[in-house]
C-alpha cells in the first residue's frame, strides 16, 4: 500500500513537470528541482545533474529517462512506469486536444498562411540548433568529417537513420582507441 | 494493423534517438516517405505546436504523429512505444551501472554520435527547407524569394545573444503573423 501510495505521489509531480514545461530537456530542470528537491526531498541537487548527464547519453527524450530514474530509485519498476507515465499525460491530452481543434480550422485561408509563415520560422529554429548542436558536437577534424559525412549519407543515399547513428558510435570507439594508444 | 506498425516504428525511434527531443526528428521525417500518416508540410506544423505547447518537445512530437496516423489511440500508441526503450535501459543502468557517463567507452560512443546527430537533424531541416521555400506549382517549381528572405531575416536575428533567449512561442506567433501578413 505504501508503494501505490508512493507510485501516486510520483505520477502526480511528474504530470506537474511535465504539463509546466515548455520544451523539455534542460527547460525542464528548473521545475524539476523545485519539485522533486525541494517540494518532495526525493534527491539531491547533484543527484538531479548525474541524472541529466545519464539523460543525455542513453537513447530516449531526456524528460522521460529522467522520469524513469527518479521514479526507479524511489519505488523499483512500478515506480519508473508511474513517473514516467506522469511526465507524458499532459503531452498527450494537451497535443490531442489542440490537433483536434486545428483540424476545425485548417481550411481557412489566414490559418493556411498564418502555418506557412510558421514553416519557414521553423526551419529557421531548427537551423538554429543546428548550428549550437554542431558547435558543441564537432571538436575536432574527425568531429567535422562525421558531420559532413552524416549529412551527406542522410541526404543522398536510403542509408537507414538508424544504422547512421550506430556506425557513428562504432567509429567513436575506434578512433579513441586508436588515439589512446598513441598516447600512451 | 496501423497499432503494431506505429508501436514497432516509435519503439525503433525511442532506441535510436539519443540526445534529446529533436534527435526524433530525422526519424520522424524519414515516417514521411514510408508510410502515408502526415507530410513532411504537416511535420512542420507538428513541430511548430510541439515547441509552443507544454511538454516535451520529443513526446509532444511523437503523441501528435502519432494522432495524426491513428487518432487518439494512436497518439497514445505512439506516445508509450517511444518511452518504452527507455524505460528498460535507464532501469537497467540504475540498477547495475554505476558512473555510466564516465565510463570511457559510453564517452567514446558519444563523442562519435554527437556530431551525427547535429548532420542528421540538419538532414531534416534541408528536407523542411525545400518545402518551406520552393513553389511547386503543377508545372514549374521556382523559389519563394519572400520565404528565403524571411528564413535568412529570422535565421540572423536568432543570432543575437538577446533574441536567442527569447521563447520559441515568440518566435513562432511572430511567423503566423508575417505569414497572414505576406500571404505567403
Amino acid at each position: 500500500m505504501m508503494n501505490l501510495q508512493k507510485c501516486g505521489e510520483l505520477y502526480i509531480s511528474f504530470f506537474k513537470i511535465g504539463g509546466l514545461t515548455f520544451g523539455g530537456g534542460l527547460a525542464m530542470l528548473p521545475m524539476l528541482q523545485r519539485e522533486v528537491v525541494t517540494e518532495r526531498g526525493w534527491c539531491t541537487e547533484e543527484e538531479i545533474l548525474d541524472m541529466y548527464a545519464i539523460g543525455q547519453c542513453t537513447p530516449g527524450i531526456i524528460a522521460v529517462n529522467t522520469a524513469t530514474y527518479v521514479g526507479y530509485r524511489q519505488a523499483g519498476f512500478i515506480g519508473g512506469v508511474s513517473a514516467t507515465l506522469g511526465v507524458v499525460s499532459p503531452s498527450v491530452i494537451i497535443i490531442c486536444l489542440v490537433a483536434s481543434i486545428l483540424q476545425n480550422f485548417i481550411h481557412l485561408p489566414a490559418v493556411l498562411h498564418a502555418l506557412a509563415g510558421i514553416r519557414i520560422i521553423v526551419c529557421a529554429l531548427m537551423m538554429n540548433t543546428v548550428v549550437t548542436m554542431a558547435k558543441k558536437g564537432i571538436i575536432d577534424k574527425l568531429g567535422a568529417v562525421l558531420f559532413a559525412g552524416g549529412f551527406i549519407l542522410a541526404c543522398f543515399t536510403p542509408i537507414p537513420t538508424a544504422l547512421i547513428i550506430v556506425a557513428a558510435g562504432i567509429i567513436g570507439v575506434i578512433a579513441k582507441r586508436i588515439g589512446g594508444k598513441k598516447t600512451s | 494493423m496501423i497499432y503494431l506498425t506505429l508501436a514497432f516504428e516509435f519503439f525503433k525511434i525511442g532506441l535510436f534517438s539519443i540526445g534529446g527531443g529533436m534527435a526524433t526528428l530525422p526519424f520522424l521525417m524519414d515516417l514521411t516517405a514510408k508510410y502515408d500518416w502526415y507530410t513532411a508540410s504537416e511535420l512542420a506544423n507538428m513541430i511548430a505546436i510541439s515547441e509552443s505547447t507544454p511538454g516535451p518537445v520529443g513526446i509532444n512530437m511523437a503523441t501528435y504523429a502519432g494522432y495524426n496516423a491513428a487518432g487518439i489511440p494512436g497518439a497514445v500508441v505512439a506516445t508509450l512505444s517511444l518511452t518504452a526503450p527507455a524505460l528498460i535501459i535507464i532501469i537497467v543502468i540504475a540498477k547495475f551501472l554505476e558512473n555510466f557517463s564516465e565510463n570511457p567507452t559510453v564517452k567514446a560512443v558519444f563523442y562519435g554520435i554527437r556530431p551525427t546527430v547535429a548532420a542528421l537533424i540538419g538532414y531534416a531541416v534541408w528536407e523542411l527547407l525545400k518545402i518551406a521555400l520552393v513553389i511547386t506549382g503543377s508545372e514549374t517549381t521556382q523559389i519563394a524569394y519572400t520565404s528565403v528572405f524571411i528564413f535568412l531575416g529570422a535565421f540572423l536575428l536568432l543570432q543575437v545573444k538577446r533574441l536567442k533567449k527569447l521563447h520559441p512561442l515568440v518566435w513562432i506567433i511572430a511567423g503566423a503573423v508575417i505569414g497572414i501578413l505576406f500571404k505567403i
